[in-house]
């Protein structure tokens, strides 16, 4: 059994090649992330933390310094020490070859069955190419596998409960959930499989009237304790350890509220102290509450001809700038407020303001015209000259939860603005404007008058030279807020990543076919390509054995509950076992046929680790089930051993011809005759 | 002879008086009135506009869902002698006097009708009492919201009809199956299951999911026929082979004749032509049958074209070019070449011409016989009035910087030559060497240097382009999408050698003879994946509410407002309803649970076959609820409270259940029981209280004033309109 760990580092195969010249297509990405752990620079991304956390982990114990910027794909790495993010990515990625391995050995008993399964994966283009760079995925399915492998491994102690190996497989179950979780939200997917199969168990245990009730208590708790309590404490640990590390303001800031800039080094609202009330004459930013919600900003820009009046732009924008710069002005007096005699005025819940724009002297303006994307909304402009506009310049501003007459407190006041011409409230809708917007978020004015996050305003910063400072450290968030903001963050980029209008998406049925794959790194004829793109014989072959087992399992239940005994053996391992993975391969596949989101083909790779360990079992029960038709013993070996060979032999044939996939290729595109590649352009599709 | 003179002729009949007082009961409260409001309400304008369209048999596309509930409403229409002459673009829009107001409302209304009966027959069927029976058919009677809901011309009540005609059939079906299996009435159930399941589905993709339970139900039960070691082989072949005919093969056809009998009906050509592919238009009358009829069907070269661009989106367009050039630099400091601009315009135009060529050849017009163009071939496009080659070249196009630029080639002399090869791919194609067709042939055009793809990008046009849609050459073309294939639309042999004669030639319309017609399937399919993906943006609505704002009943939907009084009609569901259903649910639930695991431990609270009902009641009755219900919280679309009106009917049918089952097994003592009766019917008065309180915003009469429609405002959610005095 040793020699297998020993196979798998065919992965570690001239990975330094690539690495030489360039880094590759996600790497940019996620190795700009490690870079920023190491910097300790606060960055916003969609997934948890703890993939990239290692990674800079990685990265910082084998010497690298974050300096390299990362800015797209097919950048030179020069003198930069990558290699030890990679190896990492690779380390991980070569271990799911002997956790395959170990898990289906477990599963079926049987030793073909387990060499067969770590046999696809190794020989796989498609997860050695994914294994080799610096990306998200190997560490995913580490995580996966490792839990996966744990619970068979926990379900296998069964007969022998609260034993120290019972415990071990049961907390490592745990540990590897909390990973799988903290790389990225798709290890949802094997939590879910983990409680089902965790449910089935404790409804096998409950029926078992041996065991008295108090053991069966014992046996809850410690899965509660093992598979609940462990995981999230590590989750949030996580969290906790992210936070921490990163404690210096970055590009990520303008996603978080205001009271989580405050905690960041460098940023404005860091030890910040303000006015705490708002007057009249104030300069201030306005931020929108919805999560990642922008600053209401204004520019020099205007509508273009078509789209509602053509008067100046007013959107909502992520970042810091001057342009996000308010004046706050009496509605019906033009008096120069600045002037530091003139007695200071606070605005109070319920008056009727102007917003000047600090930049252009616009007033914040809205009328009957529709919005530029949400059509149903008014739209909202900078309107008049120098602060002169017309009455469609008025706001009544209003604080959630007060009553008329209060003070307007900066950061901490919900409010809300109501023109009052029209009666529509001021939001943001959260859709991104065309390049005539510099694709910055639309704002608009809703007449429908719904109490969301989507219509409220915070005043984050405040200028008035004529107020005290005081210093606003009440406003720290605990850091329950804090994870669960930064949960909000993540969920809303998640859903936010929506394919654009006549874009090519990957689509969740092209994946089990292999129809198209993705190119990691180099377009034209002279780069050295590599392609992403499961190993096509073995992909069909997984394919086919899933159309195989559904046959099986039905022909299998339906002889069984017909009274047939002869099926017994088979049944075990086909429908325990096979159910088993068969879930997984299922929990981890058809969600993505819901999701709005950008699908890409590396999605399918968890569920192909399932479809492969799937392969290995179904195949060794249909060997030995025509094996045990031939009467004479050494027939039916014949039959069987032959039967293993072929598909070996298959594998490995179909691995030297498309390992160039994975390794590289240089020279013409397959679709010309010239290419060494040529013939394998099997389907249109394949673009190597 | 006259031997059967000597016995009296006697007529025995069995009424069940209770279903018939309840029909009647169910007819009276739904048809009351059925004319007031004589005014557009609500939805009924949206519904109404394709009533009329059917009318007049002018074709239209409704996304919403598949044809037959339209027809339904259509046939009250037609029987009305509705001649679809009315505006339907106001809620709350007068009648005119041409529609016939209550033939239309009649169907929807009976069918929410007869749903009263339906209700009682399920429990019954479900071996519940009469007495349990009799409560769920006046739990439905005296929902509001149903009412409201069935007396308008909207869909729902008849989905809900379908759904329970279903579920009724269905349980009878199984009723029959243990005595007289393959008999009659056997066959009739079993067959009636599924042309309702196929009905529902018809009416509206929500009738999906019941249909789903039904089946899983089917397969639940043919299992357990399975283990039955009395079946032979052969008998349970037989009933497999029937079920899958009855509950799928049937349920197909007939929706598929739900299809044949749309595109039957409606054969003249409309507002939502547009949406369809050429080849579709073309098979409806009028519209671009009228342009298109008589063409040449196959390109050849000489061909004078007009090429759309096959994705439609985000309007359709042909392939344009006019005189104006690419600005020498954009907006953004990015240089172009200052050739000709190409675009896709949206409209029908005279520069949207294009002329196909031989690079071979110099000649412009169509040799005798005429030379087609074939799948692999390579052309030139030829700008008819222009006369400049459609060109890319490796310079960043306008909009979509990572693809090329498409132009019209001007010479320069800046050493930029003319790349005007482009190869002709039939993706469509049977063989590789099918002939180009008009119409019918999806092309895309491969650029012979570049093997960049000539593609619409959905961008449009800053000023200097004239707002007109982006095409550019995709130079990493990523596997088919349809924005990067095109179809020849009109077409014409070109005959002038002149220009100026050609110029004439392209501004007269075209015409010559031969004519096509689509096959029903590809008809269908075509139309089928139309409605599911075509998708309307932006559709914020006032009334609109999330799935969990249901269970609660915290929002209302204003359906009607009379122009002067305060008279008004509401969809608000009967609170002490829903209140109860929802804590039946609750209750079926935990008491559900706490069985299973006791008797996992082999502790048997109540007899085995209390426990069969009460799993098989509470699986179609709360089994219907989670079906329906729940797939709405995965659902992105707009939705509304009616959205949820299947899924609370079965849920009110639970409730006797729940109740029965109290009753029986957990009031164990006497006094405990007529407590149980004295409590019931304290409650059933306290629902009819609310349908009597509420009745004035579900039939819109009598006029409230300003106090009792506040005293109405039971829930601050809930928004009642108030006239300002």
């Amino acid at each position: 059994q040793k020699k297998h760990p020993k196979l798998s580092q065919i992965g570690y195969y001239d990975l330094c090649f690539v690495g030489v010249f360039f880094s590759s297509w996600d790497e940019t990405h996620f190795g700009k992330m490690g870079s920023y752990y190491i910097n300790r620079t606060f960055f916003f991304d969609v997934h948890p933390p703890l993939g990239k956390m290692l990674i800079g982990l990685a990265g910082y114990l084998s010497g690298y310094d974050g300096t390299f910027p990362f800015q797209k794909p097919g950048d030179r790495y020069e003198q930069h020490n990558y290699i030890g993010m990679r190896g990492f990515c690779a380390f991980l990625g070569s271990c799911l070859v002997p956790f395959a391995y170990l898990t289906v050995l477990e599963l079926s008993k049987s030793l073909p069955a387990a060499l067969l399964a770590a046999f696809i994966l190794i020989f796989d283009t498609g997860c050695i190419t994914l294994s080799q760079y610096i990306l998200l995925d190997p560490i995913l399915m580490f995580f996966l596998m490792a839990a996966v492998l744990s619970m068979v491994k926990c379900n296998s102690c069964a007969d022998r409960p609260f034993s120290a190996s019972w415990w071990l497989w049961l907390s490592l179950t745990g540990v590897s959930l909390a990973g799988a979780m903290g790389v990225k939200f798709v290890g949802l997917f094997v939590v879910l499989l983990v409680g089902l199969n965790t449910v089935y168990d404790l409804w096998d245990l409950l029926g078992n009237l041996s065991l008295s009730l108090v053991m069966f208590g014992k046996h809850l708790l410690a899965r509660v304790l093992c598979l609940i309590v462990l995981p999230l404490a590590l989750y949030t640990a996580i969290f906790a350890v992210h936070f921490a590390v990163l404690n210096r303001s970055g590009p990520g800031d303008g996603f978080f509220s205001s009271a989580f800039q405050s905690q960041l080094i460098g940023n404005n609202l860091h030890n910040v102290s303000v006015p705490e009330h708002l007057a009249y004459g104030s300069v201030v930013t306005m931020k929108n509450l919805r999560m990642a919600g922008g600053y209401l900003h204004s520019h020099w820009h205007l509508y273009p001809e078509g789209i509602g009046a053509r008067q100046q732009q007013v959107t909502a924008y992520l970042h810091k700038d001057l342009n996000n710069l308010w004046i706050i002005k009496k509605h019906d007096s033009d008096t120069d407020l600045s002037d530091p005699s003139s007695p200071v005025e606070f605005v109070r819940h319920g008056d009727i303001i102007r917003l000047e724009h600090k930049e252009t002297s616009r007033n914040l303006h809205s009328h009957q015209h529709e919005a530029p994307l949400t059509r149903k909304h008014f739209q909202v402009t900078g309107y008049g000259i120098n602060g002169t506009g017309d009455s469609n310049d008025f706001w009544r501003i209003e604080v959630v939860g007060r009553k008329t007459g209060k003070l307007i407190k900066v950061l901490r006041s919900q409010v809300r603005l109501t023109h009052v011409a029209t009666g529509c409230i001021l939001g943001s809708s959260g859709k991104t404007l065309p390049k005539w917007g510099w694709e910055q978020v639309e704002v608009t004015c809703t007449p429908y008058l719904k109490e969301t996050p989507n219509s409220l305003w915070n005043f984050e910063d405040h200028i008035n030279p004529k107020l005290p400072n005081i210093s606003l450290d009440v406003l720290k968030p605990s850091f329950a807020e804090i994870l669960l903001e930064s949960h909000m963050v993540m969920i809303r980029g998640n859903s936010g990543l929506k394919p654009k209008d006549n874009e090519v998406t990957s689509k969740p049925w092209h994946w089990p076919i292999n129809y198209q794959g993705l190119r990691f790194s180099g377009v034209n004829e002279t780069d050295y390509r590599v392609y992403l793109l499961g190993n096509p014989v073995i992909w069909w072959l997984n394919l086919v054995t899933i159309g195989l087992y559904l046959l099986i399992t039905v022909c299998t239940a339906v002889a069984l509950k017909r009274g047939l005994p002869r099926f017994w053996k088979l049944s075990r391992v086909v429908l325990r076992a096979g159910g088993q993975i068969t879930l997984g391969w299922l929990l981890h596949y058809l969600p993505f046929f819901m999701m709005g989101r950008v699908l890409y083909f590396h999605h399918y790779f968890p569920a192909m680790l399932f479809s492969s360990m799937l392969t290995g079992i179904t195949w060794d029960a249909v060997l030995k089930f025509c094996a045990g038709f031939l009467s004479p013993s050494t027939t039916a070996r014949r039959v069987y051993g032959g039967g293993f060979l072929a598909l070996v032999l298959l594998i490995l044939y179909s691995f030297y011809l498309f390992h160039p996939l994975s390794y590289g290729m240089i020279g013409p595109m397959a679709s010309n005759p010239s290419s060494p590649m040529a013939g394998l352009r099997w389907m249109d599709s394949w673009e190597f | 002879m006259l031997g059967f003179l000597k016995e009296p002729v006697v007529v025995t009949a069995k009424i069940n008086v209770n279903l018939v007082a309840l029909t009647m009961m169910g007819l009276i409260s739904r048809l009351w009135g059925l004319c007031y409001p004589r005014a557009v309400v609500f939805d009924e304008v949206y519904y109404g506009q394709f009533v009329s369209l059917y009318m007049k048999r002018i074709f239209f596309v409704d996304d919403s869902g598949p044809p037959f509930g339209h027809m339904l409403l259509a046939l009250g229409g037609y029987l009305g002698g509705f001649d679809g002459n009315f505006l339907w673009n106001r809620i709350g829009a007068e009648y005119s006097m041409n529609v016939p107001v209550w033939s239309l409302r009649l169907l929807p209304a009976l069918a929410g009708a007869l749903c009263v009966p339906l209700a009682y027959q399920i429990l019954v069927e479900l071996h519940l009492s009469h007495c349990a029976a009799l409560g769920a058919a006046l739990l439905i009677l005296l929902e509001n919201s149903l009412i409201t809901q069935s007396r308008f011309m909207l869909l729902e009540s008849i989905l809900i009809f379908f759904i329970l005609l279903a579920v009724l059939s269905y349980l009878k079906f199984y009723n029959l199956q243990k005595h007289s299996a393959f008999a009659g009435s056997w066959w009739f159930w079993l067959l009636l299951t599924g042309v309702a399941c196929s009905c529902a589905v018809g009416v509206k993709y929500m009738g999906l999911f019941t249909y789903m339970l039904l089946l899983a139900t089917a397969g639940l039960h043919f299992w357990h026929m399975i283990g039955d070691q009395n079946l032979s082989n052969v008998s349970l072949l037989c009933h497999f082979l029937a079920r899958g005919l009855a509950l799928i093969i049937i349920p197909m056809g007939l929706y598929l004749s739900f299809f044949y009998v749309h595109l039957a009906l409606l054969y003249r050509s409309g507002p939502h032509d547009q949406i369809m592919t050429s080849a579709f238009q073309a098979s409806l009358e009028g519209g671009l049958a009228r342009i298109t009829q008589g063409q040449p069907l196959e390109v050849a070269y000489g061909s004078q074209i007009t090429l759309r661009n096959v994705l439609g989106k985000p309007m359709q367009c042909w392939l344009h070019s006019h005189t104006n050039t690419y600005p020498i630099r954009y907006e953004n400091g990015r240089g172009s070449s200052h050739q000709q601009q190409v675009t896709c315009y949206p409209f029908k135009d005279v520069n949207n011409w294009w002329i196909v060529k031989d690079p071979g050849m110099q000649q412009l017009v169509v040799s005798n016989p005429p030379r087609p163009v074939r799948h692999g071939h390579i052309v030139q496009l030829v700008h008819g009035i222009t006369t400049r080659y459609l060109n890319t070249h490796d310079v960043a196009a306008p909009l979509s910087p990572h693809s090329q630029e498409v132009s019209c080639y001007i010479d320069y002399n800046i050493s930029m030559p003319a790349q005007n090869l482009w190869r002709v791919e039939i993706v469509n194609r049977e063989s590789d060497t099918d002939v180009w067709k008009t119409i019918l042939s999806e092309v895309r055009f491969v650029h012979v240097n570049t093997s960049a793809v000539l593609k619409l990008s959905g961008a449009s046009l800053p000023e200097w382009g004239y707002r007109q849609l982006e095409v550019v050459g995709e130079k990493l073309s990523k596997g088919y999408h349809q924005s990067m294939v095109w179809n020849v639309e009109e077409h014409r042999y070109g005959k002038s050698q002149e220009q100026k004669e050609r110029e004439v030639e392209l501004h007269s319309p075209t015409q010559m003879d031969i004519s096509k017609n689509l096959s029903f399937m590809a008809k269908f399919t075509e139309l089928q994946w139309k409605i599911l993906t075509l998708k309307n943006e932006d559709t914020e609505h006032k009334y609109s509410s999330s799935a969990l704002d249901w269970i609660t009943m915290d929002t209302n939907i204003a359906y009607w407002l009379h122009p002067t009084s305060g008279a008004q009609i509401h969809l608000l569901g009967n609170v002490a309803t829903w209140a109860s259903a929802n804590a039946a649910a609750l209750v079926y639930l935990c008491l559900s649970l706490w069985y299973l695991l006791r008797r996992r431990r082999e502790i048997y609270d109540i007899p085995e076959d209390a426990w069969q009902l009460w799993m098989s009641a509470g699986g179609i009755c709360g089994g219907g609820w989670a079906v329906n219900y729940l797939p709405f919280f995965l659902m992105e679309k707009t939705l509304f409270l009616y959205h949820y009106l299947p899924a609370v009917t079965f849920q009110i049918l639970l409730i006797p259940v729940v109740l029965q089952h109290l009753s029986d097994h957990l009031c164990r003592s006497v006094l405990l029981k007529s407590m149980f009766s004295a409590l019931i019917v304290a409650w059933f008065s306290s629902v009819f209280f609310v349908y009597c309180t509420f009745s004035p915003v579900t039939y819109g009469q009598p006029a409230l004033s300003l106090t009792e429609l506040k005293a109405l405002r039971w829930k601050d959610t809930w928004n009642i309109l108030m006239r300002k005095q």
